[in-house]
C-alpha cells in the first residue's frame, strides 16, 4: 500500500485551492495539491467578467466601500448568507485585488479622462479622474450599487488563474495532476486524507495529511444544460457527504445564468450586460425594463433568468429547431469594445455559432451556472462535524452566496477564502495537538473498500449502463428541478432520482480496460453524483418557499417566519437513497443588514418575528454613529477577530487616502 | 445560426493506443456517427465514447476553447477539437494525439507534466523584490496600454499545439517552445517583475531557447488563440543577441 505524507492536502487545484496552499506553504506547511487536471484547466480559468471589490477607482465606483459591497451582497443573496462572513470577504477582496496585481495579473487599467460608454441603452460620456490613471478598473455586473468588477478584458479567471497557479510553482507547491480522491479518510470525528486514484494508471494510494481541504468547485454537471467544465460533477461534495459526518449546506440553491449561448450552454459573460448589452425578444423588443424597471438587464442573476423564461412563456421566445431562445444584443457596443473588452466572447460566438456578435445578436438561454451549496464550514473554514476538514470555494457553504450569488463575487470568492482559510488551516497545523495519529489499518481498510467498489464495476455482474443513468439524470434535473419549481415536479424527481441510484448500484462494465479507463470513471463518479442530485431536488421539494435561485411557483414568497434557515444534508448509510435533513437557523438578532425588500423582484415576502425589533435596533446604532462608518460597523456586527491578523485593517482609496 | 439538415455519415479515423494494456499495439481505428446539427469534434467524440467505444480516451474540461485540453491532430494539423465543427469537415476525419509530449493513451497526452517543467525551467512567475507589499494600500498604477499588451501575451492556454506543430521540438527534448519563449516574453514585458535582459539570456539564450528556433512559423499558424508568436520569438531573439555580445 502507497502511502503519501504531508501536512495539508488540497483536493483541487483551481483558484481557491492553489491560493489556499500558497498561504498554508508560506506559513511554513507543506501543501501538496491533488488536481483531475493541470491546475490552469480548472474551471477557474473560465471565469470571464470579473471579480468584485470595492476599490472605488472608476468614476461610476465613486462611493463605493466595504458597507456597499457587503449590502450588495447580503441583498443578492436574499439573506440567506451569513453575514459574519460577507463581512470579513468584503474587507478582504480589494487586498485580494492588489496581490494579484503584485503577483502579475495584467487587470484592465483606468484611462483618465472623457469615455463614452452605453449604460441603459444610451451612449454617456464619463470622466475618469487624473489620479485614478492606471489604476485597476472597474465595470458593471448585476445586483451592484456601484461599478465594482475588477477585469482583465473577458479572461479575468484566465488571467488570475494563470498568475496564482504560477506563484505555486515559484513555492515549489507540487500539484498531483489527474490524480482523483475517491473517499476522505476519516474515523467519524477526525478526517486523516484521502485515497486517491491515478487517472493514468488507475492505481490507488492513500494520501495522509493533518489538514485536508475540498475545493473542488461545483456540481454543475448533474445538469444537462450548464456552463460547467466537464469537470464539474461534485466528487468533492460527494466525498464528504459519503463520511456521513460532514455535512452539505443548501444544495437546493442551484443558480442559472442568464446568457448561456443557446443550444450549447457555453457562458457569455454578464460583463456584456454590464457594458450595456441589451436582452431582446422575438420582435427585437428590449423586455427587461418591463419586468424590472430599477435594474433592468442588470437585476440579480436569479430574478433575470426567471423573467427570460416568463417571457419565453408568454410566446415571446424565438422558435429554432433546438426549443426557444431570447437574443443578447451587443452590437451596439461597438467593434473596438467587442473586440478588445469581449473578445471571449467573439472567439465564443465565432466558433460556436458562426455568428459575428458585433453585427448580429447572440441566441442566449439561462443555463445551470453556480452551486451556492457546498461543504458546511464555519467562518474559518472548517467543517464543524469533522476535525480535520475544510473547504473553500464553490465547493464550501462558507456562506457568502445564500440564495443566489451575484456575478463577481465567485472569483473574488476563491482567492479570498484561499487567502483565509490558508491561514486557518496553517494555524490548525501549527497546533501539535492536530498532528494526525492513524493506525495504517485504518488506512488499509478504507483502500480495499474503494478498491472492492472498483472491482464490483468490472466483476459485479451489473448490467446498468452509467452513461445512460447519468443522461437520465442530467434530463430530470434540467426539467423538474429548474428555474421555476413546483411540489409536484419536484417529488416525481426525487423518487426517480431515489430509483436511478438504486439502479446505479448495479453498473456494470462494457470495457475493463486496464489504465485510465473511462468508463470506470463514469459509473463510480455517477454514483456519487445522484447522491447529490437526490439531494438537491430533496432539498427543494421540502423548502417550501421561495429564496433567491430557490424558487418555488407553489410557494412564490420568501417566507423568513418559516424558511430563515440554511439546510443541512448528511447521507448517514450507504445503502440509504435519500439525505438525512436538518435546519440552522440563521439568527436576526445578530444580522447587521435585517430581511427587507432586495431592490428588485418581488417585494412580496413573509417577515421573521425577530425582524422589526432588531431593524429598530440597527436604526438606532446608524444613527448613533451617523458620522463614522468604521464605529457604526463595529457596533452593528463585530468581525475583525475573525479575520486572520495579516487581513484585518482598513483599505485604501482614492478617496480614503491613508 | 447556421444550420444543417445534411445528416452525413462521418468517418472517424482515430490512432488508438493503451500503453498500460500489455501488448497493444498502435493501430488505426474508424468509427461511423451520423452528424448532428452544431456538431464540435467535442459532441462527437462523447457520443462516440457513449455509444461505441466505451474505452476510447481523449481529454476535454472547458469545451469552450479557453482551458486548452483539447489539443490534437485534426486531418494532421494540431487544434483544439471542442471547438472544431464538424460541419467545417470533410466526412473522412483522421484524428491522432499530439506529438511530442507523452502519452497517456488513444488521443490524451501529458501536456500538464511538459508545462509545469518549462514553468520551473523558466521560472514563469513575476519575480519581485523581497520586500512584502501592503496590501491595505493602493496598488501601484500600471499604463493602460502596456496593460493590455501583457494580457495579449497572457492569453496562452498552453495547450500545446505550438509545440506539436515545431521542427525543434522534434529534435530537442529541452527546446522550451514557443509557449516557453512567449511567456519570457510575457514577463519581460512587465515591469513587475525585475529579471533583467541579463537574467532571461540565462533562461533561453541558448540552442533550447530563442536560438533553438529554425523560424519554421508553424507555432504561429496553428496557435488558437492567434498568439503573435514569430513576432515575439524574433523580437526576443534580437534582443537576446544584443544581450550575449554585449
Amino acid at each position: 500500500m502507497k502511502i503519501i505524507h504531508t501536512d495539508v492536502l488540497v483536493i483541487g487545484g483551481g483558484l481557491a485551492g492553489l491560493r489556499l496552499a500558497i498561504g498554508a506553504k508560506r506559513r511554513g506547511h507543506d501543501a501538496l495539491i491533488l488536481s483531475l487536471v493541470p491546475a490552469k484547466r480548472s474551471h477557474s480559468k473560465a471565469a470571464q467578467g470579473g471579480m468584485q471589490a470595492s476599490l472605488g477607482n472608476v468614476v461610476k465606483g465613486q462611493g463605493d466601500n466595504e458597507d456597499v459591497h457587503f449590502e450588495d451582497t447580503v441583498r443578492g443573496s436574499d439573506w440567506g448568507a451569513d453575514q459574519d462572513v460577507v463581512r470579513m470577504f468584503v474587507n478582504t477582496a480589494p487586498k485580494a485585488v492588489r496581490e494579484l496585481a503584485a503577483w502579475g495579473v495584467p487587470w484592465s487599467r483606468v484611462r483618465k479622462g472623457d469615455r463614452e460608454v452605453i449604460i441603459n441603452g444610451q451612449k454617456v460620456t464619463i470622466t475618469e479622474r487624473d489620479e485614478a490613471q492606471g489604476l485597476v478598473a472597474q465595470r458593471d455586473f448585476g445586483g451592484t450599487k456601484k461599478w465594482r468588477t475588477c477585469y482583465a478584458a473577458d479572461g479575468t479567471g484566465h488571467a488570475m488563474i494563470n498568475a496564482v497557479a504560477d506563484q505555486a510553482i515559484a513555492d515549489s507547491i507540487p500539484v498531483h495532476e489527474r490524480k482523483e480522491a475517491l473517499a476522505l479518510i476519516h474515523d467519524g470525528g477526525r478526517c486523516y486524507g484521502a485515497i486517491v486514484r491515478d487517472l493514468i494508471t488507475g492505481e490507488l494510494s492513500a494520501y495522509v495529511a493533518s489538514a485536508t481541504a475540498i475545493c473542488t468547485g461545483g456540481a454543475g454537471r448533474v445538469y444537462r444544460t450548464t456552463t460547467n467544465a466537464v469537470i464539474c460533477e461534485g466528487m468533492g461534495h460527494a466525498i464528504a457527504m459519503e463520511t456521513g459526518v460532514a455535512a452539505l449546506g443548501n444544495m437546493e440553491a442551484v443558480q442559472f445564468h442568464p446568457t448561456g449561448i443557446f443550444p450549447a450552454g457555453i457562458l457569455v459573460t454578464e460583463g456584456c450586460r454590464g457594458d450595456g448589452g441589451l436582452l431582446k425578444d422575438v420582435d427585437g423588443h428590449r423586455f427587461m425594463p418591463d419586468y424590472e424597471p430599477e435594474k433592468k438587464e442588470l437585476a440579480s442573476r436569479d430574478v433575470v433568468s426567471r423573467r427570460m423564461e416568463e417571457h419565453i412563456k408568454k410566446g415571446k421566445g424565438v422558435k429554432s429547431r433546438f426549443g426557444e431562445h431570447l437574443w443578447l444584443d451587443i452590437t451596439l457596443l461597438g467593434e473596438k469594445h467587442i473586440h478588445t473588452n469581449l473578445r471571449e466572447v467573439w472567439d465564443i460566438c465565432h466558433y460556436f455559432l458562426g455568428v459575428d456578435p458585433v453585427k448580429e445578436m447572440i441566441p442566449v438561454k439561462p443555463a445551470q451556472h453556480y452551486t451556492m451549496g457546498g461543504v458546511r464550514t464555519d467562518a474559518t473554514g472548517q467543517s464543524p462535524a469533522l476535525k480535520g476538514l475544510f473547504s473553500a470555494g464553490e465547493a464550501s457553504c462558507w456562506d457568502m452566496h445564500g440564495f443566489n450569488r451575484l456575478g463577481g463575487n465567485s472569483v473574488a470568492e476563491t482567492v479570498v477564502a484561499g487567502m483565509i482559510v490558508g491561514e486557518t488551516i496553517a494555524n490548525y497545523c501549527d497546533d501539535r495537538a492536530n498532528e494526525p495519529s492513524i493506525p495504517t489499518a485504518l488506512v488499509r481498510e478504507f483502500l480495499e473498500r474503494e478498491q472492492a467498489k472498483l472491482t464490483a464495476f468490472t466483476k459485479g455482474g451489473g448490467t446498468e449502463d452509467a452513461s445512460l443513468i447519468k443522461g437520465e439524470m442530467q434530463d430530470l434535473m434540467t426539467t423538474k428541478v429548474g428555474i421555476f419549481r413546483t411540489g409536484a415536479d419536484l417529488e416525481e424527481a426525487v423518487d426517480k432520482l431515489q430509483k436511478l441510484l438504486v439502479r446505479s448500484r448495479r453498473i456494470g462494465l462494457r470495457s475493463s480496460s486496464p489504465g485510465a479507463n473511462p468508463e470506470l470513471v463514469t459509473a463510480y463518479r455517477v454514483q456519487r453524483m445522484l447522491k447529490l442530485a437526490v439531494t438537491i431536488a430533496y432539498g427543494a421539494s421540502v423548502r417550501t418557499e421561495s429564496r433567491g435561485a430557490h424558487f418555488r411557483s407553489d410557494y412564490p414568497r420568501r417566507n423568513d417566519a418559516e424558511w430563515l434557515k440554511r439546510t443541512l444534508a448528511t447521507w448517514k448509510g450507504e445503502s440509504d437513497t435519500l439525505p438525512t435533513l436538518a435546519y440552522e437557523a440563521l439568527d436576526v438578532k445578530r444580522m447587521e443588514l435585517p430581511p427587507g425588500w432586495r431592490g428588485y423582484g418581488a417585494k412580496d415576502y413573509i417577515d421573521h418575528p425577530d425582524t422589526p425589533e432588531r431593524q429598530k435596533e440597527v436604526e438606532a446604532i446608524r444613527a448613533r454613529h451617523a458620522d463614522d462608518r468604521f464605529a457604526m460597523q463595529a457596533a452593528l456586527l463585530p468581525y475583525e477577530h475573525l479575520l486572520p491578523p495579516g487581513l484585518r485593517g482598513r483599505n485604501e482609496r482614492i478617496d480614503e487616502r491613508f | 445560426m447556421a444550420e444543417t439538415n445534411n445528416h452525413r455519415k462521418l468517418r472517424f479515423h482515430i490512432l488508438r493506443y493503451n500503453p498500460a494494456q500489455p501488448g497493444d499495439e498502435p493501430r488505426i481505428q474508424t468509427y461511423e456517427l451520423e452528424e448532428a446539427p452544431g456538431m464540435t469534434l467535442f459532441i462527437a467524440l462523447t457520443e462516440l465514447r457513449e455509444k461505441l467505444d466505451p474505452s476510447l480516451q481523449f481529454d476535454f474540461v472547458c469545451r469552450a476553447g479557453i482551458c486548452g485540453s483539447c489539443g490534437m491532430m485534426i486531418n494532421g494539423r494540431p487544434s483544439l477539437a471542442c471547438r472544431t465543427v464538424t460541419k467545417d469537415l470533410e466526412a473522412d476525419i483522421s484524428l491522432a494525439p499530439l506529438p511530442v509530449f507523452e502519452l497517456i493513451g488513444d488521443l490524451s497526452v501529458n501536456t500538464g507534466k511538459w508545462m509545469r517543467g518549462m514553468s520551473e525551467t523558466l521560472e514563469t512567475w513575476v519575480h519581485m523584490p523581497e520586500t512584502q507589499r501592503d496590501l491595505k494600500r493602493i496598488e501601484e498604477a500600471m499604463d493602460p496600454a502596456l496593460a493590455e499588451e501583457i494580457y495579449e501575451l497572457d492569453r496562452c492556454i498552453e495547450c500545446g499545439c505550438c509545440v506539436s506543430s515545431c521542427g525543434t521540438a522534434r529534435m530537442r527534448e529541452d527546446f522550451v517552445g514557443a509557449v516557453g519563449l512567449n511567456k519570457i516574453a510575457r514577463f519581460r514585458l512587465d515591469p513587475r517583475d525585475k529579471r533583467t535582459d541579463a537574467d532571461f539570456y540565462e533562461l533561453v539564450g541558448d540552442d533550447n531557447g530563442v536560438f533553438g528556433c529554425m523560424s519554421l512559423l508553424a507555432c504561429h499558424d496553428v496557435c488558437p488563440k492567434n498568439l503573435p508568436l514569430q513576432t515575439q520569438i524574433a523580437f526576443l531573439r534580437r534582443k537576446m543577441v544584443t544581450t550575449g555580445i554585449s
